[in-house]
């Protein structure tokens, strides 16, 4: 009698076989990523085959693909992109403290506080109802329009104040609506254990609130990071006005290419890791 | 001799719905007192109430001989003097279980956490969780979660405990352990109100059984008395369909 005739149980075999379903699934997945695999060297392949046939290709090769300009210009832009970065730096720790303040100013209950939380509200209800682009200009063109002496005629200064007022407003919001996730019932357990609302706020609601809108707020402070160039429509030469002057100097749009380049480089990594903590929370919470 | 509490025609609606429809109940030094009754019938409401997380809309509750339900009185000292552990345990999510334990002591009565941290020990070893001191709520099992709960409520030292339900959201292998902590305070002298629909644990215990029935006190008695002989048809029923 050999072994292929015993019942699987009595064959004595040590090592797992697959199973008719492992077998099954493994089959099912390797002819999904053939068809993957196909699908897309094919689309890649006609994108790279058939673009340059299109009668301006070279022309617009000429003008924003030309790895000469790239070449000449690309440091030069990356040295203007420090600026951006140091904008973005000293505005996103204004930014989060600002939107954290509005966002308890619309929190609270008191009626002497009052005046606070209709400030609250008119505050996000008027910043979150402006094109970015139209308070820089009011604020960066406005203010230093009042006569102010040096240094605070600076567009720096109220260039970045136009983005504080905006993002922080949109801060508040996401942080309101963390507020307003966390269940009804720590605030219960908290007030059952004697404390104040105060500490109720500050000790058990605002930290899990923070933490559960760290990646809504992420997506903000990269929108941020892009809103930066904004600001060299009053006056500082970042990226993208860098490009707008290399533009010129050299009649080619390729630093354009070269700016977009930069930021991705920045805000794809940003993006996916914002993502991630998104998906980490939201599996948690299942 | 004088209750420890005591509540008169407490009553507490919620929209159209009235939750309490005049409760009288007396609470003693020292006893321990269970709710029991079907769910909706009032259990819960009546102990939030009782330590002022739900405002009462008519009758006197009086702790010690103070009226505690005049409306805009401060709650905070009155909730010091009452813990309440709630079914889902609500422990902070964000805090070891010793921080949970330490907040209220040193927010509250400004006790320092060096002070706080050898009496919290004691506690812990006391109900069985020396070494989880120090884990977050979510590494830990229901059973230890509730027990951290009871030690919450406990490091405020108050004079009276409420529980509603504490037992319900366990697995059965869980809820012994729970109910031992329950044993060791009933010990202790602590005064207790208790909602619970653990019948056999409520026999061995209370001092005095309470039924509520769509927001009355329909009958109560000492638990011998309540059990096996109830006088109203429904608690007559209710207790068939439970034990």
């Amino acid at each position: 009698m050999d072994d292929a005739s015993l019942p699987d149980g009595a064959s004595g075999r040590t090592v797992a076989a697959p199973t008719r379903r492992e077998v099954y699934e493994a089959e099912v997945r390797r002819r999904s990523n053939r068809i993957a695999l196909i699908s897309t060297a094919s689309v890649v392949l006609a994108i790279v085959f058939l673009v340059p046939l299109a009668p301006g290709w070279e022309a617009v090769q000429r003008s924003f693909f030309n790895g000469r300009v790239f070449a000449a210009t690309f440091p030069g832009l990356l040295n203007a992109f420090l600026l951006n970065v140091m904008i973005f730096a000293w505005s996103a720790p204004l930014i989060a403290v600002t939107g954290l303040a509005i966002a308890l100013c619309r929190d609270t209950r008191a009626p002497a506080l009052f005046p606070l939380r209709l400030f609250g509200i008119a505050y996000t209800d008027i910043f979150r109802g402006l094109p970015v682009v139209l308070v820089i200009y009011i604020i960066g063109f406005g203010v230093p329009g009042l006569g102010l002496p040096r240094p605070w005629n600076s567009p720096y200064i109220w260039g970045t104040l136009a983005l504080v007022l905006v993002y922080s407003a949109y801060v508040a919001e996401v942080i309101r609506s963390g507020i307003d996730s966390i269940h009804q019932s720590q605030r219960s357990a908290a007030a059952s254990l004697g404390l104040s609302e105060r500490d109720t706020m500050r000790f058990v609601v605002l930290p899990q609130a923070i933490r559960n809108v760290v990646p809504a707020n992420m997506n903000l402070f990269i929108a941020l990071q892009k809103d930066v160039a904004l600001l060299s429509f009053i006056g500082p030469v970042e990226v993208f006005r860098q490009a707008g002057v290399y533009k010129s100097l050299y009649a080619n749009f390729t630093p354009y290419v070269g700016a977009a380049l930069i930021f991705l480089v920045l805000t794809i990594p940003a993006t996916r890791y914002a993502d991630y903590l998104m998906n980490k929370q939201n599996r948690a919470r299942t | 001799m004088t209750a420890k509490l005591s509540l008169r025609g407490v009553r507490k609606r919620f929209g159209d719905h009235e939750v309490c429809k005049g409760i009288d109940l007396d609470v003693a030094d020292g006893e321990m007192v269970c709710l029991i009754g079907a769910s909706g019938s009032g259990k819960s409401t009546l102990l939030r109430c009782m330590n002022l997380l739900e405002p009462i809309d008519d009758g006197t509750i009086w702790l010690d001989g103070t009226d505690i339900s005049e409306p805009g009185l401060d709650p905070q000292p009155v909730r010091q003097q009452i813990g309440i552990v709630f079914q889902s345990y609500n422990l902070f999510p964000h805090m070891t279980a010793a921080e949970n334990v330490m907040l209220a002591p040193r927010r509250v009565y400004g006790r320092s956490r060096d002070v706080l941290r050898p009496q919290v020990e004691r506690l812990f070893s006391r109900f069985g969780l020396g070494d989880r001191m120090d884990h977050y709520p979510d590494q830990l099992s229901g059973g230890q979660q509730q027990r951290v709960a009871i030690i919450r409520a406990l490091a405020m030292e108050p004079q009276i405990m409420l529980f509603d339900e504490i037992t319900s959201a366990l697995d059965p292998e869980l809820v012994g352990e729970v109910l031992d902590v329950l044993r060791d305070l009933r010990g202790q002298g602590m005064t207790m109100v208790l909602a619970t629909h653990e019948m056999g644990f409520a026999r061995e215990l209370a001092d005095k059984v309470c039924f509520l029935d769509a927001g009355r006190i329909l009958e109560q008695g000492p638990p011998d008395e309540l059990f096996s002989a109830p006088r109203e048809a429904r608690t007559k029923a209710f207790l068939s369909r439970v034990l």
